[in-house]
């Protein structure tokens, strides 16, 4: 009536599985043990601990990097959900140390300067999952051929404005669609366009599907926004900025949680979106110069 | 006989697929009037703490709670073992649960993500051969009282802990059989737990 192999670690199932569990969910950015617990308390199914969310980053400038152990330590102690952090893209020692710190997820973000302009971290050799932004089918495969577990989709992070997080979501789920309609001897083109493998092009085109949970994330500042998000096809949501950000954290927090569950029912995120006081300021992606835009780091 | 699948949060297509594939009429429940129709319930794997907020908020919680007392079948997987046991150690402040099993269950005792795993074990009930388990941020029972079985162990820091157990009507598990693609637990759960008790009304 016992185990009769040996447990086996970070595997595929495993990594991709933890991913899985946090379906119809919000993953919520935080700065200190004060936000993480307002974020527990509210029903994020994991948060994001960074020294600085992505408003802030934007706004300020300068080199960001993976935050200091002892700030994502004391929020390990202090919450029992999920802890995540995010690691510079191509930064494997980061991500060698978020891993030593037993963080539950790392995100190789483009909300930190990216480290390495040409090569992702090779995310076979950890333990620990990792999840990565996207912007099209093609940059989703590439990561999960690299071993992502999770991806998310990529929105202008920081700006409370959804409108790349909507146009990312809809590019990837129609690029899912097209492979879906082609022929098996149409694939091989196809791969080659979206320069990404062919057995996880095969994949998708089979399954109609990505292999691993699709989240959204950037510029998502409302229950309303969340809702969206679900309703295009994400399996869960990331809000960042948005929630301490805002004029009443808390009660916006639990609404987003709420809105994500009840994403199909127009009454329930009505009632959650009333006397939530002012969401964050934000600002229009069109406002920011194409340089300075995050969703463009990454390749 | 109808199973639903409580749809606040987790991976509720994963057993809906595994209840379907295993021949019963499966769906997703996250309102009063879904839960009331329902012969049987699946809570999934998720976050316990997530899940049990929303039931509450929407006010599904005593609804839950009260069919379980009355008989209903449930079967839940580790979020939905922790939210079926009468006690949690490690739990987050005020960390409710609907109850009914007899059992103390430890939050995240394996550790962290690092520690999760898989590996293949015997179950009680089922006959032909290991089962493969897959172990994520996992709970496991510590205390367990008279009336509950134990069909599942393993072996961890020395020591082997229950990892699945029934109580009349009521199974959980540690582990996550669907995203294993073994769907024998879900047809233990379905021909075994949901049999007698769906039958005998």
């Amino acid at each position: 009536m016992s185990d009769v192999t040996p447990h086996v670690v970070g595997t595929a199932r495993v990594k991709r599985g933890m991913a899985e569990m946090l379906k119809g969910g919000v993953i919520m950015d935080v700065i200190n043990v004060e936000q993480a617990k307002i974020a527990e308390d509210s029903g994020a199914v994991a948060i994001m601990a960074l020294e600085r969310v992505p408003a802030d980053i934007r706004a300020q400038g300068g080199v960001s990097r993976m935050s200091d152990p002892d700030m994502i330590e004391k929020i390990q102690a202090a919450v029992s959900i999920p802890v995540m952090a995010k690691a510079r893209i191509g930064h494997f020692v980061e991500a060698q140390i978020l891993e030593s710190l037993g963080v539950d997820y790392i995100d190789e973000s483009e909300v930190l300067t990216p480290a390495d302009y040409e090569n992702h971290i090779d995310k076979w050799k950890f333990t620990i999952p990792f999840v990565c932004g996207a912007t099209n089918l093609g940059e989703a495969l590439r990561r999960i051929n690299e071993g992502a577990a999770m991806i998310r989709s990529k929105g202008e992070a920081g700006t409370g404005d959804v409108s790349n997080a909507t146009t990312h979501m809809r590019k990837i789920s129609q690029e899912i669609r097209r492979l879906s309609s082609m022929r098996e001897d149409e694939l091989y083109v196809a791969a080659k366009e979206l320069q990404a493998p062919f057995e996880l092009v095969k994949e998708v085109a089979a399954t109609g599907k990505l292999p691993v949970v699709l989240f959204t994330a950037g510029g998502i500042a409302t229950p309303a926004d969340a809702a969206m998000m679900m309703q295009l096809g994400a399996d869960g949501v990331f809000v960042g900025s948005g929630i301490f950000k805002s004029g009443d954290p808390a009660k916006r927090a639990a609404a987003c949680v709420k809105a994500v569950t009840y994403f199909n029912d127009a009454k329930v995120v009505a009632d959650v979106s009333r006397g939530l006081g002012d969401a964050m300021v934000g600002i229009s992606v069109a406002e920011i110069p194409v340089p300075h835009r995050l969703a463009e780091r990454g390749w | 006989m109808k199973i639903g699948v409580l749809a606040l949060q987790g991976d509720v297509a994963e057993h809906l697929q595994a209840l379907i594939a295993v021949g019963v009429d499966a769906y997703p429940v996250k309102t009063a009037a879904e839960i009331v129709g329902i012969d049987a319930m699946v809570i999934p794997g998720g976050e316990s703490t997530t899940i049990a907020k929303l039931a509450r908020s929407f006010d599904l919680f005593d609804l839950i709670q009260g069919r379980i007392r009355s008989g209903m079948p449930v079967y839940g997987s580790c979020a939905g073992m922790i939210l079926l046991a009468d006690e949690v150690t490690d739990a987050a402040k005020g960390q409710e649960t609907f109850g009914g099993l007899a059992v103390t269950v430890r939050r995240n005792a394996f550790g962290r993500q690092v520690d999760s795993f898989e590996t293949d074990l015997h179950f009680q009930g089922i006959s032909d051969g290991a089962i493969k388990a897959i172990f994520i941020r996992a709970p496991w029972v510590e205390q367990i009282g008279p009336e509950v079985s134990v069909l599942a162990e393993v072996a961890a820091f020395g020591h082997n802990h229950a990892v699945a157990v029934r109580q009349g009507n009521l199974l959980a598990t540690s582990f996550h059989p669907e995203i294993s693609g073994d769907n024998r637990v879900h047809r233990y759960f379905v021909e075994e737990v949901c049999r007698d008790l769906v039958s005998g009304k």
